[in-house]
């Protein structure tokens, strides 16, 4: 009885953190066959989570690159195809088109990720920019070196709420604009996003909320946004950051899975020879019983590795099991989120309103997510508990020891 | 082998913690504890596991 056939050649498209653990996890698993990377930027695999804190707070903080990124060619031999990106794919032929090449593959495994938002019509203005890419951060990085005074931050999202946490730390006037009338209400629900609004106000950052963009002023550089209550802020900074969408334009048409990215099994299999992992995968979570994508670091790493040994071996493929973590850190306080965040939470420690706090999220009787502010010693604690399907009773308990804990430590 | 903490990377996010609870714990003072330093050559995978698992590549192993 043999097990099924390795592939002989495995590709991997993106070159972001999804990629390179991918490939890393195929040689540890002792894949001997060909191996090839496609990555849109022609810089090789870096690290994301900096681009919107250090990197743009220290002028003279280094490119965060892997430290794995220097052996792909030489120790793990795979095959880097940079500076293009993947248009298209066709299942039946095998191929994967990719600039002026057709790059064919015996299994694929799809890690592009995500592309960010832009304002429509802003692509000749200067001074505006999105934050994705080591690219954009460079570029706005460059704009606060060059002694930028007001920046507006579109979006009071995670990455747009690390920029304006950054520029306030480097001395620059700061407004966030949000459309919603509380930021962050579908990541972490509405009081939470009420309390973390607050982190703002406290480091006199100017949070506008309920209002939009209504234009741009300024003869191809960006001097002032006009807003949609009338009112007008000069700027020589904008940071658009009002999300980003999988980037699937390339699978259209292949047969491929997608729906607000590449739709897998638990085993995180798409369609056949097709495997995803990363931002850009939907996947049925065992763990919450239904479909779900994040955008997380901790994610994309798990994840990459476990779609590449299942690829490498279908038949003995297994579900993947991931409670989502992320982190945000804002004027130096901690932002941890572990779970989903299904309604509103409840706070068990601490206060909305105070310095540090733990909130838990439950779906019926169950709970599915935690938030906390400065308290890095509960989060994993309490992912470790939604991994064990703990129950809401479960959890206060929980909450009600580690308080009495917290009591007799002061 | 002995496991080893960067502490000028070490931000202590925990994903170690999730990954091998028994080696690694973030206190109440936000500050990551090794629980236990010396790795057997029979945990030496699950202690890597927790290793690659690390944000800010804080970790490492010591011959």
């Amino acid at each position: 009885m043999t097990t099924s056939v390795s592939p002989h050649h495995v590709v991997v498209v993106g070159g972001g953190l999804a990629g390179l653990r991918a490939v890393e996890a195929a040689r540890r698993a002792g894949f001997a066959g060909k191996l090839t990377l496609i990555g849109e930027e022609t810089e090789p695999p870096y690290d994301r989570p900096p681009l919107s804190k250090e990197f743009l707070t220290d002028p003279a903080a280094a490119v965060p690159y892997y430290d794995g990124a220097a052996a792909l060619t030489t120790e793990l031999d795979v095959d880097m195809l940079l500076g293009d990106p993947a248009t298209g794919l066709d299942v039946a032929e095998k191929v994967i088109m990719c600039g002026d090449r057709v790059v064919p593959y015996d299994s694929l495994l799809v890690a592009t990720g995500v592309t960010a938002r832009r304002i429509p019509g802003t692509d000749q203005l200067a001074g505006v920019h999105v934050l994705r890419t080591l690219s954009d951060a460079r570029a706005i990085r460059a704009a606060l070196d060059d002694g930028a005074r007001s920046i507006v931050v579109v979006g009071a999202g995670f990455v747009g709420s690390e920029v304006a946490s950054a520029a306030r730390q480097r001395g620059l006037d700061v407004t966030i604009v949000e459309a919603q009338a509380t930021l962050l209400t579908r990541s972490v629900g509405q009081s939470a996003g009420r309390a973390l609004a607050a982190l703002h106000a406290r480091h006199d950052t100017d949070l506008r909320c309920g209002v939009t963009v209504e234009r741009f002023e300024g003869g191809g550089r960006v001097e002032a946004v006009v807003l949609s209550d009338g009112s007008r802020i000069s700027a020589d900074l904008v940071v658009v950051g009002i999300g980003a969408d999988p980037a699937t334009e390339w699978l259209d048409g292949s047969g491929v899975p997608v729906d607000d990215g590449v739709v897998c099994d638990p085993t995180l299999r798409a369609a056949d020879g097709v495997w995803a992992a990363g931002d850009v995968a939907r996947w049925y979570s065992p763990d919450f019983e239904r479909h779900i994508r994040v955008e997380h670091w901790t994610n994309a790493a798990e994840q990459a590795a476990h779609a590449m040994r299942n690829l490498l071996r279908p038949d003995a493929a297994t579900p993947y099991r991931h409670i989502p973590y992320f982190w945000s850190d804002w004027y130096g306080q901690r932002i941890q989120f572990a779970g989903l965040p299904v309604g509103d939470p409840e706070v068990v420690s601490g206060a909305w309103d105070a310095n540090a706090f733990v909130a838990l999220y439950r779906d019926d009787d169950r709970l599915v997510g935690t938030l906390t502010l400065n308290r890095q010693g509960d989060i994993m604690k309490y992912r470790r508990l939604i991994a064990q399907r703990a129950s809401w009773d479960e959890a206060l308990e929980f909450a009600a020891k580690r308080q009495a804990a917290l009591g007799a430590a002061c | 082998m002995k496991v080893v903490v960067d502490r000028s990377k070490c931000t202590a996010l925990g994903n170690c913690e999730t990954v091998k609870p028994d080696y690694f714990e973030v206190n109440d003072d936000g500050e990551l504890v090794l629980l236990r330093e010396d790795v057997p050559e029979a945990e030496r995978a699950a202690v890597e596991e927790a290793i690659a698992a690390c944000p800010t590549g804080a970790l490492s192993l010591q011959e």
